[in-house]
Order: structure tokens, then sequence, then C-alpha cells
């Protein structure tokens, strides 16, 4: 006997798959702006005078790209509570999400910051800025402009992995999937249609992280 | 309750990790040989072709690899395929890894110059001759850094196959933590294998991209 597809039976459970969607989008745009946060002050001691903060960014950087995401979650949420750290699923997936993104864009921004020719930085200093001045106009914008489309592609990436924060209970476009399949007991056509609003995210996210690295950035220039 | 020492948890773990390592093999040699296809198309001198390969690179890379595991464990069934959790997961991962090392040797391959492509065929070679005698070659020096880098990706990719009941590294993880009740150690631990799996790779990447540069100047 063929089968029969039915997706009429996934519309009916519209509301939960837009629920989860709406969860996946705030999860994946706090965690890129904190995210960047942390790979901006990441990349800055990466590039300190001092050794110290150098290697210990060098070592979180490692930690974190050479480990599964999931396992970091797992690690997160039900490793921190043994500790007495008290954490609820919402802020795990985040704070996982974060350290994750973190780590990854320290690495690119610090190959940005690298990149800066070494004449921009003393005729900045000849203009007689402040370190902070030569790091912010200097060092960083330009950088952040150089990096922005390997940044944006790390969060496309981020987002699509945040479908595993389903596996701690956060209610987010693949935990709505494996709810609406325990429910209509059709898992081919809810986990079709709930990947194709993925692949819907992953075109909106770039879309929107290439009209924000316009807006914030200019036009990118030689350099 | 059964008394796990730190020993027990460690030798599990071990023999876990056996399985995400073949896995990752077989997913890095299957998807190899399928991305290799799927690069050939991707430049290739059909249109179709090439559309056809950036369709499947897009679909690939823009969902999640959770996803592309669950329609495939439930899609198998529907072709007539007994799904197990292994070949759902050997069949996902291979198509994961063959989108992502498709993209990789595109730009390899685009990284020759247009003067190879001219002077071959200036040389009246066919464009089967041009690939596998001037371009491949060339193309192939400089995908071995990525293509290593990327290795760790699989590596990585392979615990998500855990939420599917394959059980590797991270599910022997978890089921430890039941009976257990130490998740601090426990993941630790598992964070701990993977990263002496994925270091090596990481390093030999940056070591051979290093090296790749200086042979460039």
């Amino acid at each position: 006997m063929a089968y029969r597809f039915d997706f009429a039976a996934v519309w009916d459970y519209a509301p939960v798959l837009a629920h989860g969607l709406a969860l996946t989008v705030v999860l994946t745009v706090a965690s890129t702006a904190l995210g960047i946060a942390v790979g901006v002050a990441g990349a800055a001691a990466r590039t300190a005078s001092h050794p110290l903060p150098r290697r210990l960014v060098a070592v979180y950087v490692e930690a974190i790209r050479n480990t599964p995401f999931l396992v970091q979650l797992f690690f997160v949420f039900f490793g921190l509570p043994s500790l007495g750290i008290r954490i609820g699923e919402w802020q795990a997936a985040l704070l996982a999400m974060v350290i994750n993104l973190g780590a990854y864009s320290t690495e690119i921004i610090r190959a940005g910051i690298e990149a800066t020719p070494r004449g921009q930085i003393e005729a900045g200093e000849s203009l007689a800025m402040s370190r902070a001045q030569v790091f912010r106009h200097v060092i960083l914008v330009p950088a952040l402009r150089r990096i922005w489309p390997a940044l944006s592609s790390q969060v496309v990436i981020v987002m699509l992995g945040s479908s595993v924060c389903s596996q701690i209970a956060v209610e987010e476009l693949s935990f709505a999937a494996n709810f609406i399949q325990s429910r209509n007991f059709r898992p081919f056509e809810v986990y079709f249609v709930a990947t194709a609003l993925y692949l819907g995210l992953a075109v909106a996210t770039r879309w929107v992280l290439a009209r924000v690295g316009g807006a914030a950035f200019g036009r990118r220039r030689h350099g | 309750m059964v008394d796990f020492t730190l020993w027990d948890i460690v030798s599990n773990l071990a023999l876990a990790a056996r399985w995400t390592v073949l896995l990752s093999l077989v997913a890095f040699a299957c998807g190899g040989v399928v991305g290799l296809a799927v690069t050939l198309a991707r430049v290739a001198p059909v249109p179709a072709l090439r559309r056809a390969a950036m369709l499947y690179i897009e679909l690939f890379q823009g969902t999640p690899l959770l996803m592309q595991l669950f329609v495939i464990f439930f899609a198998l069934p529907l072709m007539g395929v007994e799904t197990t959790p292994w070949a759902a997961a050997a069949v996902a991962l291979t198509l994961f890894t063959s989108a992502y090392l498709a993209e990789i040797w595109r730009g390899c391959v685009d990284s020759t110059s247009r003067g190879q492509w001219e002077a071959s065929a200036a040389l009246a070679m066919s464009y089967g001759q041009q690939m596998r005698y001037v371009i491949l070659p060339q193309a192939l020096r400089l995908a071995v850094a990525p293509t290593v880098g990327f290795s760790v990706q699989v590596i990585k990719g392979t615990a998500v196959t855990s939420i599917i009941g394959f059980v590797e590294l991270t599910k022997a993880g978890t089921m430890i933590v039941n009976a257990t009740f130490q998740p601090f150690l426990v993941y630790g631990l598992v964070g701990l294998f993977y990263f002496v799996l994925c270091y090596p790779l990481s390093a030999a990447a940056r070591r051979l991209e290093r090296n790749l540069v200086h042979v460039a100047r």
C-alpha cells in the first residue's frame, strides 16, 4: 500500500509551530547580540600584550570549538545545577549558545583584527588618538566590516544548531515538531515542514545580517 | 543502583567512542565520494547540473542536522527500507558531509586561475582531461587544510545522532548520567573525549594551512 501524505494534519497545529518558530528567533537574536559581544571582548583579550588573558581565551576557544554543542548544552543544563547553580532550561540554552558563538566569533574577529595593516594603527596614534579610540575606530570597526560575512555564516550555524535545545525541553521549533508528531502520528510530514521553516529562517537570517552589516559598517571598501 | 567507579565511567565512554569514530569515518568516506560528485556537478559547464548542485548544498547547509536526521529516519520506511538508528545516522551524516565538502571543494576549484583553464583548452584538452590533469590536482592541494578542518565538524555532528537513539559517546554519557547522577563529571569527561578526538585534527588543519601560505608566497 502506498503511503498517503497528509500535510493538513500539520496545518492543524500551525499555532504550535508559529510559537516554536518565534522562540527560535528570540533565542537566535539574543545569543547573536551577546555572542558577538563576547567575541569582541575575547578577540581584544586574544590580541592583548599580556600573555595570561591571551592564553585563557585560547583555552576557552579551543575547548568550545572541539566539542559538540549538544554536550556543551548538557554540561550547562545538567552539570551546573549539580554544583549548586540553579539554572532553567531557557537560561541554559541561551548561555550555551552565547558561550558557543562567543568562541567562534572570538576566532573570526581575531582574524579580522590581525589583518589590520600596522601603518593604520601608527597613523591613528600619530593623530593623537587614545588607545581606546585606536582600538575602536582603526582596529575593531574595519575588522568587523572585513569578517562580517564569516560571522553571519556562523550565526546561521548557531541558529540551526539551536534545534538540539529541544532536548532540554526548550519549546523552540524542533520541540514543537516533536510535540506535534507525538499527537498526530505524522512524523515525516511534521519534520518536513519544520525543516522547510528552518530553511526559510536561514535565508531570512542571512538577509537580515547583510542588511545589519550594511547599515552598521557602510559599504564594503578596500581592506 | 549500580556502583560506577571513575574507571567504569571512563571505560564505558571509551567503548562508546568507538561508535563515534566509526560513524565519523563512514560519514567522511561516503560523504567524500558523494561530495566529489556534487562538486563536479557544481562546477559543470551544464547550467541545470550547476543549479541542482547549488540547491542540494543550500538545502543541507540551510537546515539543522537534527531535522535532516528525523526526516530521513521517518522517510526511509516510506521508501520500504527498514530504519535503524545506525542507518539513518549514516545516511544523514553522509548527505550533510557531502554538501559541506562540495562547497569547500568548489571554492578550491574556483580559485585555480582562469589562465589554467584557457591554457589547457589551448592544448586541445577535453573537459574531462582539463579536470583530471590540470584543475583537480591544483585544487586538491588547496583543499587539504579545509577538508581536515571540516572533519572536526563531522565528529561533532555525530553527537546529534544520540537523539534518534544511536548509542555513541553522547548517548552513552546520558545513560551513565542516568545511572550515576553525576552529570558534571560525566558530561565533562564526554567533552574531554571529543576534545581528544577533535583537537589533533584542528591543530593539523591549522598547520597545513600555514604551510600552504608559505608555499604560496
